[in-house]
């Protein structure tokens, strides 16, 4: 490449206007952001919408929780209770979490973090948002319409002949969201082949784009399964086609072999990305290379293989065969093991660091800690005899959100915290961030926690009224989640604080590597680099070699 | 039911001890896994904080040998909790043959039991201490779940099929029944109890309340009614097979296929007889589909089922 760089006719307008050109201020109209193909500003676009999705599907869990304090089903309607925990997780599932990193970080961090000027496509980067957006909408049109009440998992045949409640619409509203990660998907696949800046190795190459690698596989092989799944759906409620329905002919067990065959690696599609924010965020506050690279590296791509491998462990009481779930069983237990080779690798890439405690950090250990505990009551679920007992109850409930809420979350806003002021160019405020980390952690405890309890006494899932000895649990999980909510609000607050009174960042606040903080700006310029970077080095030399 | 404050349900069932045992190993060793990282973590944050500014520690790679240990102990870990839940998991799903049989439907939202000797309960079952007990289970609607937290059992009831699930109580009390998987709007009020009492005082509750007619008997009359003997007699030359002594044993099929006659078989012979037509005879049978309940359907099984009883016709 040569050093005469090819100028951005946006940042060259930037400059004209006298500012330091960046790709915040290469236009300001509402043109240059709707019809915008750079990957920075279209992480923006799905930063506003994820944020806007997750609020929503906040409000839904708390009512749940308030519902919840008391024995009685006496502030709602069953059937309005039901929508709510329905929406929820309809909302934070298909709209909020398995987008969020990828979408978010992924998008604006992936051509940063290997020396490229964009994703390789990037009009259909931004068709993804508008199918994403699309998708969303359809998803609130159908809650503002009254709703639905399958749960997300929209098991039939109650979804399919049932439930009369907007079924189709939510269902549409997830087909077009799964739609968006396909492209994405498919973009970041041929970018990370295809765009690595020189020198770039594959083994050079920062555990994030690793993990996202990984993610992408899932997306484009799982996501279409998902999707004609839930055309079959539809077609068989609008013209009674027998597909899940026995009274037509149909097999509902089906159903739910097709759903978890894509929901089970869609849980990592959701854990996967933040597993590579980890990555990223201990090697830095840590000053230290990654202990075991490659065995970190090919965990994720055996996460993403094996887990297309065992969705039956879903199904252990459905009456699915015996054998089949002995096979899903001993499955389960296997691709437990990357999961656990990971976080052997992060602990100890501690060990002997120079450990400093920002807020991104807090949140990494906070995931650590989380993650643990999330995966390890994974294998109770594996297991057999255990399951059949726990199935269906809030022990599953508390397990996957110690993954979800506790891994996935805490990931997410690790990363917000660390490359918020390469986004924005801007510092957060680090008490406030410090202590936010530290109510959301001790909130989601309270309010996780003691579900494994009342799951193991036998409390169902999914129950609107319960009887009166599981009182107590649920009121320190409805206390927890007030407090997990108080702690969410706090971000939201300070980041738009910052927008305008944080202290202005430099590149590389936190001495970072990582092409993202060592060549490009904060906030960076709209074609990223000044000139195209050439790698020399791994991935975390945080040591300069010698000699 | 106790309500008192507690950590674990009742147990209940002659597998709850197993299953609580297997929970106490996976939680021991989870607690163990947990503190070591949680104290490795801690130990390391502690010590090795940043002392100053510019402080850069040097590099480590990786170690071969760790990866392996920690990759090698927590697969054998592993695989040894899969033999033992898969186990228990195994002598769960056969019923002694010594097991009694229930029937149970459910339906939006309620829980529909019948006893062969006749006893009808609502969103109740009686059972008696030290007797296993196998429950043949169907759905008029939707999926729901037959759970027993002080069992530590449940099993999905499904539409189109029969599951079946067998238990043994060991202590007399009333215990949780829940339903389970999400089944709409009362999901939450599909609940009810089991009641488990000792043999006499079962007995005593067998032989109480109104005169019952067994389910075979009911069973027998639906079978007049739907005029089902017009075809299925002894005779030689009648135009369906003979339903006598034929349940548990082997049918041949057009074709040659042998298939054993159960629950599952007379159901799909009534609903979908064309499916499987027995060797011999014409597909003259008409589908009954529309025209029984679930219940309906139990209870010709029990009719025929009971053709093949010592002693029967
Ligand atoms: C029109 C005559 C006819 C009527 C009425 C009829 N069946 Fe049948 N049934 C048959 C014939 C013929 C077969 C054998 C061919 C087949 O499997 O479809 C059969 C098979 C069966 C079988 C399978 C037996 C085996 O040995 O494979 C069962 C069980 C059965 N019928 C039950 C019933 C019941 C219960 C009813 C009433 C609700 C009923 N049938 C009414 C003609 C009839
Ligand atoms: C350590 C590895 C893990 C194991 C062994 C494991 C095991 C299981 C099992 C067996 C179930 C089924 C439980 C039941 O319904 O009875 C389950 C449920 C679930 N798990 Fe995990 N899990 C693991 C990691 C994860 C991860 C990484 C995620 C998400 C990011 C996740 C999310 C979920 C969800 C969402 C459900 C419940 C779905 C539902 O019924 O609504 N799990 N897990
Ligand atoms: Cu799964
Ligand atoms: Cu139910």
């Amino acid at each position: 490449m040569s050093t005469a760089v090819f100028k951005h006719r946006a940042d060259q307008q930037a400059e004209d206007n006298g500012h330091t050109k960046n790709y915040l201020n290469a236009g300001f109209s509402a043109k240059s952001w709707l019809l915008t193909v750079d990957h920075k500003r279209i992480a923006i676009l799905y930063l506003i919408s994820i944020t806007t999705m997750f609020l929503l599907g906040g409000i839904f869990a708390l009512v749940i929780r308030l519902e919840l304090l008391t024995p009685a089903g006496d502030m709602l309607q069953s059937e309005t209770y039901n929508k709510m925990f329905t929406m929820h997780g309809v909302v934070m599932v298909f709209f909020f979490l398995i987008p969020a990193t990828p979408a978010v970080f992924g998008n604006f961090l992936l051509p940063l973090m290997i020396g490229a000027k964009d994703l390789a496509f990037p009009r259909l980067n931004l068709l993804s948002w508008y199918v994403f957006t699309f998708g969303a909408l359809l998803g609130v049109t159908a809650i503002v319409f009254g709703g639905v009440d399958t749960g997300w998992t929209f098991y039939t045949p109650y979804s399919s002949t049932y439930a009369n409640s907007n079924v189709i619409l939510a269902a549409l509203g997830a087909f077009f969201a799964g739609f968006a990660s396909i492209l994405t998907g498919l973009n970041f696949i041929v970018t990370i082949h295809k765009m690595r800046a020189p020198g770039l190795t594959w083994f050079r190459m920062p555990l994030f784009v690793w993990a996202h690698y990984a993610t992408s596989i899932i997306q484009v092989l799982g996501t279409p399964v998902v999707a004609i799944t839930i055309i079959l759906v539809a077609l068989e409620r609008l013209f009674k086609i027998g597909i899940f329905d026995p009274a037509l002919g149909g097999d509902p067990i089906l159903f739910q072999h097709l759903f978890w065959f894509y929901s089970h690696p869609a849980v990592y599609i959701m854990i996967l990305p933040a597993m590579g924010v980890i990555s990223e965020v201990i090697c830095c506050f840590a000053r230290k290379k990654i202990f075991g690279y490659n065995f970190i590296a090919f965990s994720s791509l055996a996460i993403a293989m094996f887990g297309f491998l065992v969705w039956g462990h879903h199904m252990y009481t459905s009456g699915q065969s015996v054998y089949a779930s002995l096979v899903f069983s001993v499955l389960t237990f296997l691709v437990a093991i990357p999961s656990a080779i990971k976080t052997f690798n992060w602990t100890a890439t501690l060990y002997k660091g120079s450990i400093s405690y920002d807020a991104p950090m807090i949140y990494a250990i906070g995931f650590l800690g989380l993650f643990t505990i999330g995966g390890l009551t994974g294998v109770f679920l594996a297991t057999l005899a255990v399951d059949v007992h726990v199935h269906d109850t809030y022990f599953v409930v508390a397990h996957f959100h110690y993954i979800m809420v506790g891994g996935a979350i805490m990931g997410y806003m690790a990363a917000m915290h660390f490359w918020w002021p390469k986004i924005t160019g801007r510092l957060y405020p680090e008490g406030w961030a410090r202590f936010s980390a530290l109510v959301i952690f001790i909130g989601f405890n309270l309010t996780f926690f003691p579900q494994f309890i009342v799951g193991y006494l036998g409390m169902p899932r999914r129950y609107h009224a319960y009887p009166e000895e599981f009182q107590i649990w649920n009121v320190l999980s409805t206390a927890g989640a007030t407090i997990l909510g108080v702690g969410y609000a706090i971000p939201v607050v300070y980041f738009i604080w910052s927008l305008r009174y944080g202290a202005k960042a430099s590149a590389n606040p936190w001495k970072a590597k990582g092409l993202e903080w060592e060549k490009a700006d904060s906030p960076p310029i709209a074609h990223n680099f000044e000139e195209t970077p050439v790698v020399t080095e791994e991935a975390y030399a945080y040591e300069p070699k010698r000699g | 039911m106790d309500k008192g404050f507690r950590f674990f349900p009742d147990q209940a069932s002659s597998v709850a001890g197993d299953v609580d045992l297997l929970y106490f190993f996976l939680v021991a060793v989870s607690v163990f896994f947990a503190c070591l990282i949680f104290f490795l973590i801690y130990l390391f944050a502690v010590k090795y904080r940043r002392k100053s500014e510019d402080d850069i520690p040097k590099e480590i790679e990786g170690l071969l040998k760790l990866e392996i240990l920690w990759s090698v102990i927590p697969l054998i870990l592993v695989m040894f909790v899969f033999v033992w839940g898969a186990t228990l998991y195994f002598d769960s799903y056969t019923p002694p043959k010594n097991a009694s049989e229930i029937y149970v439907v459910g339906k939006q939202w309620m829980w529909h039991i019948q006893h062969p000797t006749g006893q009808r309960e609502i969103n109740e079952l009686h059972i008696p201490v030290g007797q296993p007990i196998k429950l043949t289970m169907a759905t008029e609607d939707v999926i729901h779940s037959f759970f027993v937290p002080a069992f530590r059992l449940k099993k999905d009831v499904v539409p189109g099929r029969y599951t079946t699930m067998w238990f043994e109580a060991i202590k007399a009390g009333e215990y949780h029944l829940f339903c389970a998987e999400y089944c709409g709007t009362k999901h939450s009020q599909m609940i009810g109890k089991v009641v488990a009492m000792e043999p006499a005082d079962y007995q005593n509750w067998l032989s109480g309340g109104a005169a019952s007619e067994p389910m075979e008997v009911t069973g027998e009359k639906k079978f007049q009614q739907l005029a089902c003997h017009t075809c299925h007699t002894d005779n030689a030359n009648a135009r369906g097979p003979s339903l006598v002594g034929v349940f548990g044993k082997d049918v041949e099929l057009e074709g040659g296929v042998k298939v054993v006659v159960d629950e599952e078989y007379i159901r799909e012979s009534i609903l979908t007889p064309n499916a499987k037509v027995a060797a011999g005879y014409k597909p003259v049978m008409p589908t009954f589909k529309g025209q029984l309940t679930e219940a309906g359907l139990l209870q010709i099984t029990a009719y025929i089922k009971s053709l093949s009883k010592d002693g029967s016709k």
